[in-house]
């Protein structure tokens, strides 16, 4: 199979020099390595919320469930439950995850779901033509807020390490090779894992200059020490003008959810059976 | 007839519901039909809580106004019930705890002799009431044989002291009738979809239907069952969502206010067709409303709620035998048809407890699963006839299965095409005619009473038992739609045939059936609606229809 196979004859509606290819091409690419690895493809699943990032769905040509606005993440863990030997991914936008579904984030993080979370955080909404989102630098004029935001970010990193996450990255679409490398890392990670992407909006919110004067490849870090991964997550807050660190921040291994249900004991008895012996209890 | 009504009652955390219980257990055992009621506060210890247990040798599913015994495990049951008392109802108190013209029974004592803890204080008056109402002791100890092996020796012993401390009152005949299995309308729920083949059950605990979830976690210890109490009902009705998509039938239990929470995600069913059914048990409204009652009026929100023109699927159960019958042929439609569905209830029947007698569980059929794509790739929403596309569930070979919330080609892809907008609501739409067809097959109107009689009540869900009573006694007809959505109205005009005054009978401030029954052209000539939380009683609706006639 070529990668070309991996994408559909949906037209292509992002704007010219959108990040979203960037994550694209970096996502089609890992997936290709896992098949390639002898995971077959029809067991890969991608849930999208809505928004530009959305589009992932019906441009990846793999199994998909479209969702609505926030809303990605219960979903995925649905999936996962039904179905342990599908490897289920999230595309999310900040919108999704940040604002209208952050429960769902923090709760999967806490509940340690074995899927991965790939966060389009170009820090602006763009399909609603350009609006804050809760990382969108304090003061930011977009159409909601002419006078600028009276309320900073908050750091994404800082609140999934909080929340119990297993897996905590950041990446950036301009530095394309190290997301394929993290997003690679993400899915084969046993259970939960975040990445945060910051992802430039040619139409709403290039921070391309900021990314590229700021951003640096960790390195040296242990990303098994808690502290460690603190102090690195609390270096940038999302608003002011300080080195943005990319790579993987932290990771551990911990018991999987999904995998905890399955071991359970079942009786071998067939349904009809089950409701007898639980019928005759209650006489 | 034989006819009886016990009340026990006691403050919250004393265990009056599982005392009522054991009450409705004896008289199961001496070969009556029983019904429990339990009415308590949203609190979790010392107000008020009390059961009424009615038994009778024929099936009921309603109080009477007035009650023959009282059990009373505190004052407040002897004051606060002053009204349900009649001349020659029986007063058995706790003679540590009330005082009353009556039999005091010296549960302290009886404790302290047998080295029982506080909480055996309730075998102790469910012994009593045996003993005065002439209850034979073996039966006592079969009861809590079944029902309470653990102590169980201590529990008899402390029984058997209430048994002898009290004198016969009168004799409660024993009947030839085996004893049937008591559950809640929540349990019969439970056990239907696990006959319609459930593989999961989601939800965020929620008055009237937390039993249920609590019923089906039990059930998931050692029974191929997924359960989950996420953060709250979204995530709920979302991680369903993902199951259902991925092959497993998935059930969600809420009530008004979570159901709200969800009406996002249940729009999202009508258009990327993932079955998903929800059990939505009513209580008062609006929003917090009174959470331990009961009430009847969420069936047009259930009727209308999400954005936009899909299908769906409501019934409405009236009893528990019917719960459990269309519990599972709601799973069962959700699946062949792919719309979701509604089985909407409420705190009467999801709390009440009847027996379960013969024929709860329906014949289905067997949900045939379509073969893989033959010579091209997977089209999840292929246009048919009958509306309903052949549903496969990741993996599939070869295939992409792509479930979408927008407007979607066949292949499942994005579209804002005007023509594949109509095309594809039409296709819902037959799916809805579908679903009609397969409704009609399974008697969606239920006839009882007399027929022919000129007078008609109707019903829709947990009225059904008080109405049926009720005609049988006044010789008049009932009519009830089990189904709501499609709305069975050719079936509906032909139950009301010759009718000359149809009534209907509701707990909703509205007439909310009427209104829907106006919009195909069912006239109902008169309403008898109720909205204080509290369901009918026998002696109350007759009255109330006086007033009507």
């Amino acid at each position: 199979m070529s990668p070309q196979t991996l994408i559909t004859g949906a037209r292509n509606t992002w704007c010219p020099g959108c990040g979203n290819f960037t994550i694209q091409f970096a996502l089609r690419n890992a997936i290709q390595k896992l098949v390639d690895g002898g995971v077959p493809l029809e067991t890969i699943v991608l849930v999208t919320g809505i928004g530009c990032h959305a589009k992932m769905a019906d441009y990846l040509n793999i199994n998909s469930f479209y969702s609505i606005h926030g809303r990605t993440i219960p979903v995925a863990t649905g999936i996962k439950l039904a179905n342990p030997d599908l490897t289920v991914l999230c595309c999310a936008g900040d919108g999704d995850a940040y604002a209208e579904g952050l429960d769902h984030l923090i709760f999967a993080a806490k509940r340690n779901s074995d899927i991965t979370v790939i966060i389009h955080n170009n820090r602006v909404y763009g399909l609603t033509t350009g609006q804050y989102t809760p990382t969108s630098p304090l003061g930011f004029r977009g159409r909601s807020t002419p006078g600028g935001t009276i309320e900073a970010p908050f750091n994404p990193l800082s609140l999934m390490l909080t929340s119990g996450a297993g897996f905590i990255a950041r990446g950036t679409t301009r530095r394309m090779k190290e997301l394929e490398a993290l997003i690679s890392q993400g899915l084969k990670h046993h259970g939960f894992a975040f990445i945060d992407v910051l992802q430039i909006c040619a139409s709403y919110f290039n921070a391309s200059e900021l990314y590229d004067r700021q951003g640096y490849a960790l390195s040296g870090h242990d990303p098994a020490d808690f502290d460690a991964a603190c102090r690195k997550a609390e270096e940038w807050d999302y608003n002011t003008d300080s080195p943005i660190a990319f790579g993987l921040i932290y990771r551990k291994e911990k018991p999987v959810f999904e995998a905890q249900f399955a071991h359970r004991r079942v009786s071998v008895a067939g349904r009809a059976e089950q409701i007898a012996k639980i019928l005759d209890a209650k006489r | 007839m034989a006819d009886l009504s016990v009340l026990t009652g006691g403050r919250a955390g004393d265990g009056i519901n599982s005392a009522g219980l054991l009450v409705s257990h004896l008289f199961n055992r001496m070969g009556y039909y029983t019904y429990m009621y339990f009415d308590y506060p949203s609190l979790i210890k010392g107000g008020h809580n009390f059961t009424i247990t009615r038994a009778a040798d024929i099936p009921i599913g309603a109080c009477r106004e007035q009650v023959d015994v009282v059990l009373a495990l505190n004052q407040d049951t002897i004051d606060l019930h002053r009204d349900l008392m009649h001349d020659r109802t029986v007063v058995i108190f706790d003679s540590g705890k009330a005082a009353a013209d009556g039999q005091g029974v010296p549960v302290q004592e009886v404790l302290k002799e047998e080295q029982a803890p506080e909480v055996m204080g309730n075998s102790c008056m469910i012994g009593a009431l045996a003993g005065a109402t002439g209850i034979p002791f073996t039966v006592v100890e079969e009861a809590f044989r079944k029902q309470i092996p653990r102590g169980l020796d201590k529990n008899l012993a402390v029984a058997r002291k209430g048994y002898a401390s009290v004198k016969q009152v009168f004799r409660v005949e024993r009947r030839g009738q085996e004893p049937f299995p008591l559950l809640s309308g929540n349990e019969a729920i439970g056990l239907g979809l696990l006959h319609g083949g459930l593989d999961a059950f989601v939800a965020y605990p929620m008055t009237p239907t937390s039993n249920l979830l609590h019923f089906l976690a039990g059930v998931a210890e050692d029974h191929p069952l997924t359960v989950v109490h996420p953060e709250n009902e979204i995530s709920v009705i979302l991680m369903a969502h993902g199951l259902a998509y991925a092959g497993k039938r998935t059930a969600v239990g809420t009530s008004g206010g979570g159901f709200c929470l969800m009406t996002e995600s249940f729009s999202m069913a009508g258009t990327n067709e993932v079955p998903l059914v929800v059990v939505m048990g009513q209580r008062t409204g609006p929003s917090t409303g009174l959470p331990t009652y009961t009430g009847q009026s969420d069936l047009h929100f259930m009727l209308h709620a999400g954005q936009g023109e899909f299908p769906r699927l409501v019934v409405a159960p009236g009893d528990i035998m019917q719960a459990c019958a269309w519990s599972a042929r709601a799973l069962s439609l959700a699946w062949s048809c792919q719309v979701p569905a509604i089985i909407l209830v409420d705190k009467t029947l999801c709390e009440g407890i009847t027996p379960l007698l013969e024929g709860a569980f329906p014949d289905l059929p067997d949900g045939e699963r379509p073969a893989a794509p033959q010579g091209g790739p997977y089209r999840r929403y292929a246009i048919t006839d009958s509306g309903i596309s052949p549903m496969l569930h990741p993996p599939v070979p070869g295939s992409a299965v792509k479930a979408n919330s927008y407007i979607h080609d066949e292949a499942g892809i994005t579209t804002e095409s005007g023509d594949v907008t109509v095309l594809m609501t039409g296709k819902r739409l037959r799916k809805g005619e579908t679903l009609g067809r397969e409704t009609g097959f399974l008697d969606p109107v239920v006839s009882f009473g007399s027929d022919g009689a000129p007078t008609t009540l109707l019903c829709w869900g947990s009225t059904l038992p008080v109405c049926r009573e009720v005609a049988g006694r006044l010789g008049i007809r009932g009519v009830q739609p089990v189904v709501l959505s499609p709305f069975p109205d050719e079936q509906l005009k032909a139950a009301l045939s010759g009718t000359e005054r149809v009534i209907a009978v509701e707990e909703n401030a509205l007439g909310q059936l009427r209104m829907l029954c106006a919009r195909y052209g069912i006239a109902v000539d008169a309403a008898v609606l109720k909205f204080d939380g509290r369901p009918f009683a026998v002696e109350e609706l007759e009255r109330r229809l006086a007033e009507v006639a």
